[in-house]
């Protein structure tokens, strides 16, 4: 059975409302409180650990993103940190609040269908982080500018704009993550606290966890041990394991993007590094191709998650 | 069911809304079990029942919002499962205990649902202009609903109608929290649709109230409609006859005459001035006048109405209950 009209007919009102929400809300100000913080803080032991070695970095300004200078983590790592907090803020109660406020059945008694409505929740969210990230990223080149008193070239401000396209990608994942929560449970406190269990897992408890399971799934070969190095095979599982994380896949296309010397981001045997020229930069475009992988398993995520929101949400009873 | 017995309308009967075999069911328990009705233009139907009884259901169904299980409905010519767009384009829905954003104003609430409606920007301000101030909300247009009380927020649903102009409002358990006040000014609103030719369908379990602003009913109970047609209609299918007209007067031969009177089936005799009479129409006038006639001395005249409570308590004593379905 076919239904009749646009699926998308007042999704830019939705957009516009929840955009307007968002950006005028309290919760909105307080993350970007702390991101702007935490990252101006960043950005400033960065700044002032170039300055101090200006050498001649042909990237000086993608340096600006990478460094990390004691107890400061890099700008980007803190953003990997950040971002999914910033999103799963702004998505964990999309639907369940509609539900709460009873205001679902009134809205979709509306001419619209459900597609719009969770369509436009989604976006709006993913443009205000997009926004924020945006900001923060002009910010970042304008305080280069000031103080390193560098004109950033043609291809750094391209591989800085890959690195703004995939934080977006990043935050989608962790967007729809939490929408999806928000349409499973019916309390915004359970959806909240599962994303946050979830993140915290991911982000913290994974990393720790990726080495044990891949030492039981391949055991290292006493033959490597006795040699004191690591078992190839040991080493692949764990970095497959740790890819599940998307902070580990945003991890990874960052380190090929902001940091042109990276070759890859596997383990290599020796065989395969011979005739490179170690430490010259990669080409922009061999670059992308190493982030590729990571790219699309970002975007996969985002679309993959959102897409089980969308069935749920669309199955779901309009009553409380 | 009994729509041949209804003669609310006048013949030609423009039917906005038709179910035939409506059903819905939830896993092994339904909902809704094959019902039909129609509903004329014009007309306000009122759906009668416990909780849980399938009403919301219907009406969701009706709406496009919960899928249909079997059979099927239209609702102005259209199908709500094919066509929900078109639909809720035309018909405005009060859900039961309806909520707004409370950060938002009255005005920018309405402004919301117009957008989505599509409505052209000078054409928003003005309809929610007029609509606020014909709920009675226009002082308290640009307050936050946060402030708003049970009684205002229902209002401003049925303002949300207004300004759509649909032809069909649905109301589900509109005055179910509201103070008797809240509750009369309500009725009052609804009489008003009705006067300008809106078609009104009201949920409610508060039959009192349904009885005052209905001109049909359909009494469900477990998923099913038991009883539909008028008040009146009813209290004769039901309780035997449906007027019980009190008359208090003096003269000779009162109760003979009163028997007299063409639709009256009992004349009791309370005491020596008092007549209870039971008849199938208001026989009010005629008694009236059969007293005058015999040289009595008229003092009062009063009417039972059949309640609708008694009618809903009487039929169901009558007919055991079955399993109580949940389907809330």
């Amino acid at each position: 059975m076919r239904r009749e009209g646009s699926p998308f007919q007042g999704l830019s009102t939705v957009f516009v409302k929840e955009l307007s929400d968002h950006v005028s809300s309290i919760r909105m100000l307080m993350l970007e409180l702390l991101i702007v913080s935490t990252a101006l803080a960043a950005l400033y032991e960065a700044i002032s650990s170039l300055r101090q070695n200006t050498a001649e970095d042909p990237f000086l300004l993608l340096r600006l993103f990478t460094i990390d200078q004691a107890p400061l983590p890099s700008f980007v790592a803190i953003l990997g940190f950040l971002i999914p907090l910033m999103a799963i803020g702004l998505g964990f109660d999309a639907v369940n609040s509609e539900h709460n406020r009873r205001t679902m059945s009134r809205i979709l008694a509306q001419p619209i269908y459900r597609d719009a409505l969770l369509m436009g929740k989604f976006l709006a969210a993913l443009a205000t982080i997009g926004i924020s990230l945006a900001a923060l990223w002009l910010l970042v080149i304008g305080l280069g500018l000031i103080f390193l008193g560098v004109p950033p070239g043609g291809e750094e401000i391209a591989r800085s704009a890959v690195f703004l396209i995939v934080a977006i990608f990043y935050a989608g994942v962790w967007l729809s993550l939490a929408m999806l929560l928000s349409t499973v449970f019916r309390s915004a406190a359970t959806a909240a606290l599962v994303a946050l269990g979830i993140w915290l897992f991911l982000t913290v408890l994974w990393p720790m966890l990726a080495p044990a399971l891949a030492q039981a799934i391949a055991p290292a070969d006493p033959r490597y041990v006795l040699l004191g190095l690591n078992d190839p095979a040991t080493a692949i599982w764990t970095q497959e394991l740790l890819r599940l994380s998307p902070n580990d896949l945003f991890g990874e296309a960052m380190l090929a993007v902001l940091s042109p010397t990276t070759r890859t981001l596997g383990p290599v045997f020796l065989d395969q590094l011979r005739g490179a020229v170690m430490g010259a930069p990669l080409p922009f475009g061999e670059s992308i191709m190493i982030a590729w992988p990571q790219t699309v398993g970002l975007v996969a995520g985002t679309i993959i998650l959102f897409a089980f929101s969308y069935v749920l949400f669309q199955r779901q009873e309009v009553r409380a | 069911m009994s729509e041949q017995q209804t003669e609310v309308n006048s013949a030609p009967r423009d039917l906005v809304i038709s179910a035939r075999g409506l059903t819905r069911h939830y896993g092994k328990s339904i909902a809704v079990d094959s019902i039909d009705f129609g509903i004329a233009r014009g007309e306000v139907f009122g759906l009668l029942g416990p909780n849980g009884a399938g009403k919301t259901t219907t009406i969701l169904m009706m709406l496009g919002l919960t899928e249909i299980s079997s059979g099927e409905v239209s609702v102005l010519g259209f199908d709500p499962a094919r066509e929900p767009l078109k639909v809720k384009q035309r018909v405005g829905y009060l859900p039961d205990a309806v909520g707004f954003y409370d950060q938002l104003t009255a005005t920018e609430n309405l402004a919301y649902t117009a957008k989505l409606m599509g409505l052209a920007r000078a054409e928003r301000a003005a309809r929610i202009e007029s609509a606020l101030a014909r709920v009675g909300l226009a002082e308290v247009a640009e307050k936050r609903v946060a402030t708003f009380s049970r009684g205002m927020r229902q209002r401003l649903g049925l303002a949300e109608i207004i300004m759509k102009r649909a032809e069909i409002a649905i109301l589900d358990e509109p005055t179910s929290g509201l103070d008797p006040q809240a509750t009369q000014e309500f009725l009052g609103l609804i009489r008003e649709l009705k006067a300008e030719g809106v078609t009104v369908l009201l949920s409610s379990h508060m039959l009192d109230q349904v009885q005052r602003v209905c001109d049909r009913v359909a009494l469900f109970r477990g998923g099913r409609i038991v009883l539909m047609g008028a008040v009146p209609e009813l209290a004769v299918k039901v309780l035997g006859a449906g007027f019980v007209v009190e008359v208090e007067a003096e003269g000779p031969g009162i109760a003979r005459r009163l028997a007299m009177i063409p639709g009256v089936t009992q004349v009791e005799t309370l005491a020596a001035d008092r007549f209870r009479m039971t008849a199938e129409r208001d026989v009010r006038p005629d008694a009236a006048r059969a007293v005058v006639a015999g040289d009595g001395a008229l003092r009062r005249l009063s009417v039972d109405e059949p309640s609708l409570e008694t009618i809903y308590a009487r039929y169901f004593q009558a007919q055991p209950t079955g399993d109580v379905r949940h389907a809330a």
